[in-house]
């Protein structure tokens, strides 16, 4: 900014530049500074929990904790459970809500109010209140779907989906408000395009980075979720940490650890596969 | 049923009870250029979008080489469409862009490869097949839009202010290609502006719209020269007014303040009836050599290279005349007393506005 005020008078940059260098040094302190405060507020409670993992054995830091959490046959069943419930609750939330916030956007965007608020309501709703809402509704004939523990985790994908539609709705929403909807469709129509075709071919690839933090968000909700999951009877991984939290020290540290890295590397293999062609 | 290759009968729409566009009736020949001109909300947008199938006509037919096309879906019409926004899409470079309507039209690759080619080089941007839409400018970008709405080989082709979004320079040029591609293609096209200028220097015939109506259809030569409303005169090149009295409808004399002036045009009014006279300011010099005077005062004159506007202030409101430059030209001070003189043959009266 500074710079900017000092080109358009050339006169007066012997006069201003001193003076103005000091501003600059200092905002740039404070900026590092908070940046600072602001990495130590996330990274101080990961350090303790990483360090406190080490510390299994006896005056030695190691990874015997690790070595326990990985032994436990019950751990990676639990994880890869919840990442395929995360996937599946992923695709179908897309499913329903691009088209859904397309045709909003397209033909009834006075509706969009009502849409945003329908969206909202797991942010309203306690999962708890949803849980027993889904367990009350289908356990009973005609709707017996919680009868087996396929079925109850169909339901519990299902939920799951639900739970990510404020994410995924603001996500989207925000994507097909930044570009042209309107003209790309009709564009695509008169050239011929069905519907389906204008979707996977114009509206989804261009919804890609919306898509892709609303992927992000639901992924982050699902992989460690534990109300809905609890009282789902489902051996997730939010059920599996409560457990493991109740009764080992050192191995609940390690497995905080582990699922981070794991969740994080899921979230940049999900990066990397949609990224796009070229540069955009 | 009409003859045209385009034709819109009787073709209405209302939105919620309010009319855009009221009884239009056009038949358009094959490889016609028709533009429809007007301010905004005059419905020409409208229009262009029922015939594209984006919005269906409250009532009339639209017939599309003899089929009655009025209710069928706008990918089902063969009808190319360039938009103000291009609307390229912007996850496909210029070639899949253009190719987009072949692919979903499943030709085979050779073919729809070919035919990129061909319209690459048509829009004289052979090697831009693997940009990016973002990599272009803003003109070479509405060309790959026409290239893509050409690629299909459409029946009708449809541009909707596609030169509004550029600027001054770059609207020049594209506004001389299009109508090259259109008269090499021969394709019958419906172009939509509110620029009177665009509208004049590329069309074969004008519809000039105002509040949803069909004003006057006509060459540019006719449209500009020969007015048929008030709001023809006014929207389509600037025109002078001057507020009077018929005298003698018969020869054609109009008394404007102390002047009489004279129209060849005839004049639909008794004697005593207050008349407007219109007049092009290209019509009016400077000087007593024309048999229609008006005196006034000079307000200022502007020069703008190949002409001179020189605002005159006369005892019936403000006139323009421009004159046009040249090197021996004497011009008016501001402040001068100058007669303004303009030929009979160069005015028509109307009568007043209530």
């Amino acid at each position: 900014m500074a710079a900017l005020t000092i080109s358009t008078t050339p006169s007066s940059v012997a006069t201003e530049t001193p003076a103005a260098g000091q501003p600059v040094k200092r905002n740039r302190f404070w900026a590092w500074l908070f940046i600072a405060l602001g990495a130590a507020y996330f990274l101080l409670p990961l350090v303790a929990t990483g360090y406190w993992s080490l510390r299994a054995e006896k005056d030695k830091l190691g990874f015997e904790a690790y070595r326990r959490l990985f032994d436990d046959s019950n751990f990676f069943p639990a994880f890869t459970q919840s990442l395929v419930n995360a996937v599946a609750a992923i695709a179908l939330s897309l499913a329903i809500i691009v088209p859904t916030a397309y045709w909003v956007t397209l033909r009834v965007p006075r509706l969009r109010p009502v849409v945003e608020f329908i969206t909202l309501l797991p942010f309203v709703i306690p999962p708890v209140i949803l849980v027993f809402g889904l367990i009350r509704l289908y356990s009973r004939p005609p709707l017996l779907l919680t009868s087996t523990y396929g079925k109850s985790r169909v339901v519990l994908i299902c939920a799951y989906a639900a739970l990510s539609f404020p994410y995924m709705y603001r996500s989207v929403d925000n994507g097909l408000r930044a570009m042209d909807v309107r003209s790309l469709t009709e564009a695509a129509q008169s050239l011929g395009a069905s519907w389906i075709t204008i979707l996977r071919r114009v509206i989804f690839p261009n919804l890609r980075v919306a898509l892709l933090s609303g992927a992000l968000l639901t992924f982050a909700i699902v992989i460690g979720e534990l109300t809905v999951a609890l009282f789902l009877a489902q051996r997730t991984f939010g059920p599996y940490m409560a457990e493991l939290t109740r009764s080992k020290v050192y191995e609940p540290s390690a497995m905080a650890i582990v699922a981070f890295a794991l969740t994080w590397s899921a979230l940049g293999m999900i990066a990397l596969i949609t990224r796009p062609r070229s540069r955009q | 049923m009409s003859g045209g290759f385009l034709s819109l009968e009787g073709v209405r729409k209302e939105f919620e009870g309010v009319v855009a566009v009221d009884t239009f009736n056009l038949d358009v020949d094959p490889g016609e250029f028709v533009s429809f001109l007007g301010p905004s909300g005059c419905g020409k947008t409208t229009t262009l979008r029922m015939v594209a199938g984006f919005e269906q006509p409250s009532s009339g037919t639209i017939r599309l080489a003899g089929q009655d096309v009025t209710y069928a879906k706008p990918n089902q019409r063969n009808i190319g469409m360039v938009f103000q926004s291009y609307a390229l899409f912007p996850n496909m470079t210029v070639a899949d862009n253009i190719g987009f309507g072949l692919t979903v039209r499943k030709e085979n690759s050779a073919a729809r490869e070919a035919r990129v080619t061909e319209l690459l080089d048509l829009i004289h941007l052979p090697d831009k097949g693997k940009a990016y839409p973002f990599e272009l400018s803003g003109g070479q970008q509405q060309r790959v839009a026409l290239a893509r709405a050409l690629a299909i080989r459409p029946q009708l082709l449809l541009l909707d202010e596609p030169l509004s979004a550029l600027d001054a320079k770059i609207r020049d040029e594209l506004r001389t290609e299009i109508r090259r591609i259109q008269r090499q293609l021969n394709i019958t096209t419906i172009y939509v502006t509110h620029d009177q200028e665009e509208a004049l220097a590329l069309s074969d015939r004008i519809v000039v719209m105002s509040k949803g109506r069909m004003e006057q259809v006509g060459p540019p030569f006719e449209v500009y020269n020969y007015p048929g409303t008030p709001f023809v005169a006014a929207f389509v090149g600037q025109i002078n007014y001057l507020q009077g009295q018929v005298m003698d409808p018969a020869s054609g004399t109009v008394t404007v303040g102390s002047a009489t002036l004279r129209t060849t045009s005839g004049i639909e009014a008794g004697p005593g009836q207050p008349v407007t006279l219109m007049v092009r300011p290209e019509e009016l010099e400077i000087g007593d050599h024309e048999e229609n005077q008006v005196k006034g005062i000079v307000e200022s004159v502007n020069f703008l290279g190949a002409i001179v506007r020189v605002r005159v202030d006369t005892e019936s409101g403000m006139v323009t005349a421009d004159l046009f430059n040249e090197r021996l030209l004497e011009l008016p001070k501001v402040g001068d007393t100058v007669t303004v003189c303009f030929p009979p043959h160069a005015c028509w009266a109307m009568p007043a506005a209530s």
